[in-house]
């Protein structure tokens, strides 16, 4: 359980990035943070794993307070996946990176082979085992960078804008497995501004603009409304921009999704034909 | 005659045992907006690099094929005598952005080019408040956020007017409004000065619409071409995994319903416009 309690946070430059932030993510949940540029979602979430401690308020993670413990203590339990796989990644092969996390928090040497080998497969990575990651794509690195952190199995994964630089076919691929690894158990929060990647999953959005939360809610109900979305200069999922443009129509307000698009379509011409 | 044309072109960067593009022959028509798309490590970018020179000129490799930009050889003549030409927005800001402020980044090219001071200045002005940073004009590129950045880097391309425009995921970094506003004004641009653009996108559902000319590449080969409706609706497009706009989507499995709809649409006003005609005729 990650609880913020009315959070402030100020950059050393002078720059307020949070301005009274309070939220309750539940053991399980699966929350997608967005927002536009600057309001916030980054700073917010580097507080989860203790690498920013509020300026003024407190933040819990499971019920201990992020200021009385050790950011290397709390990542045990918050693995954190930055927007840039370059700043997280330094050793010299896919195999080294992965085991370098298991090492540090003192796994046994069989056990990392074991995490190491499970790793690499989860995430389709074995055939690079031994080559460096900065010899991968943009796209592999940051799968080598979820690798690391997914093999010492941290409760809570966040993952900050996860679908940059990621085609179509990685994008769907990133967004089973997030899906996949919330149906385990795991929390999931995700910072992304990518509206289509979110609308297919119907996550809880908690919503940003310049340091405060604006809105918290499932996706259905935020990514269709629209004046809420432009405040947080976010555009809604294309299907929901149709649905907007026939709102006179009386269909029902939360459809995101292609296939519950054509459901309620389908539903509608079924019924003009009786 | 074409601004861009490429015959045979196969490029293999020095090192690599494949060529990273194979036989593309494509042509590109001034004032066109072109998006350009496939999966990752297809060779867009690779493709693009031959657009300015930075292929064969920076980039050492074996290049086969040629290659023809505003009516000049690519392989014979310099970087510098087609950036008269061809603006390139980066991939990663960061590669592009090198001066002390914001405002002389954006300078640098215009200064290059010769561009008289009065000119200059209207157009660094015009350039940086189209993207929404001009408020950062002192400011240091290298202290600003990654969205930022990417900013400065279209208002430096944008300021050079120049014939031809390539854009590589321009807007990865920025939340989709701003993004969307991006967009328009390079579709502004497209319209009113007849600039040709060449977009690298995944992000289809927002840019489809400005498009066109569609040309989809898969493992280093154009394997699409054409117009956006027609390509954006094929099975092809579809299994080489392009993310297709989400309304030609809809449209895509409500005719697996036997709802069947002549005009593909391609942006959410015309999927709209086509659904509110079925339901008022069926």
């Amino acid at each position: 359980m990650i609880e913020t309690k009315d959070v402030y946070f100020t950059y050393p430059n002078g720059v307020e990035a949070l301005k009274g932030v309070s939220l309750l993510i539940n053991d399980g949940e699966f929350v997608a943070i967005m927002g536009q540029n600057g309001a916030g979602k980054t700073t917010l979430v580097k507080h989860f794993n203790g690498l920013l401690k509020p300026t003024k308020g407190e933040v819990l993670v499971d019920s201990i307070n992020t200021r009385e413990t050790s950011v290397a203590k709390l990542a045990r339990n918050v693995g954190f996946v930055f927007q840039n796989p370059d700043h997280q990644l330094f050793c010299e092969s896919v195999e080294e990176e992965i085991a370098f996390g298991l090492r540090n928090f003192g796994f046994e040497e069989s056990l990392i082979k074991k995490r190491v080998d499970w790793a690499l497969n989860l995430l389709d990575l074995t055939k690079y085992r031994q080559t460096s990651p900065f010899l991968l794509s943009g796209g592999e690195r940051k799968r080598v960078a979820l690798a690391s952190v997914l093999a010492w199995d941290p409760k809570t994964v966040v993952l900050d804008e996860p679908t940059i630089g990621q085609d179509h076919r990685q994008k769907e691929k990133l967004r089973q497995f997030i899906v996949q690894l919330n149906t385990q158990g795991k929390t999931v929060v995700v910072v992304t501004h990518d509206v289509e990647f979110v609308a297919e999953s119907n996550p809880r959005v908690v919503l940003m603009s310049e340091g405060k939360i604006v809105a918290d809610g499932l996706a259905e109900k935020i990514l269709t409304d629209e004046a809420l979305l432009t405040k947080a200069s976010i555009v809604p999922p294309q299907i929901s921009q149709i649905f907007l443009q026939l709102s006179d129509l009386g269909f029902p307000a939360n459809i995101i999704d292609v296939y519950q698009a054509r459901d309620v379509l389908l539903k509608r011409l079924e019924a003009r034909r009786k | 005659m074409p601004i861009i044309e490429t015959k045979d072109l196969t490029y293999t960067y020095q090192g690599a045992t494949k060529p990273s593009i194979r036989e593309v022959s494509i042509k590109i028509e001034k004032g066109e907006f072109v998006i350009l798309t496939g999966p990752s490590g297809c060779g867009k970018t690779t493709l693009c690099r031959c657009f300015n020179g930075l292929i064969p000129h920076f980039y050492t490799g074996t290049l086969n094929g040629t290659i023809n930009v505003a009516n000049l050889d690519v392989t014979k003549h310099q970087i510098h005598e087609l950036a008269r030409h061809v603006g390139f927005v980066f991939q990663n800001p960061e590669n592009q952005l090198f001066a002390l402020s914001v405002e002389k980044d954006v300078a640098f090219a215009l200064e290059n080019l010769g561009t008289p001071r009065a000119e200059m200045q209207e157009r660094i002005e015009w350039a940086l408040k189209a993207v929404g940073a001009y408020e950062l004009r002192e400011r240091a590129p290298h202290e600003l956020s990654g969205g930022q950045q990417q900013r400065v880097a279209i208002a430096s391309v944008l300021a050079m007017q120049p014939n031809v425009m390539i854009l590589d995921e321009p807007t990865s970094f920025l939340d989709p409004l701003t993004a969307k506003k991006i967009f328009e004004v390079i579709a502004e641009l497209n319209e009113q000065l007849g600039i040709t653009v060449i977009l690298v996108e995944h992000r289809l559902d927002l840019t489809a619409q400005y498009a066109d000319h569609v040309i989809i590449m898969d493992e280093g080969k154009v394997v699409l071409d054409g117009n956006p409706r027609d390509i954006f609706n094929s099975e092809e497009a579809r299994l080489i995994g392009v993310g297709i706009p989400k309304a030609t989507r809809l449209f895509q499995i409500l005719k697996e319903d036997g709802i069947n709809i002549k005009s593909v649409p391609i942006s959410s006003a015309e999927a709209a416009k086509a659904l509110r005609r079925i339901l008022k005729h069926d």
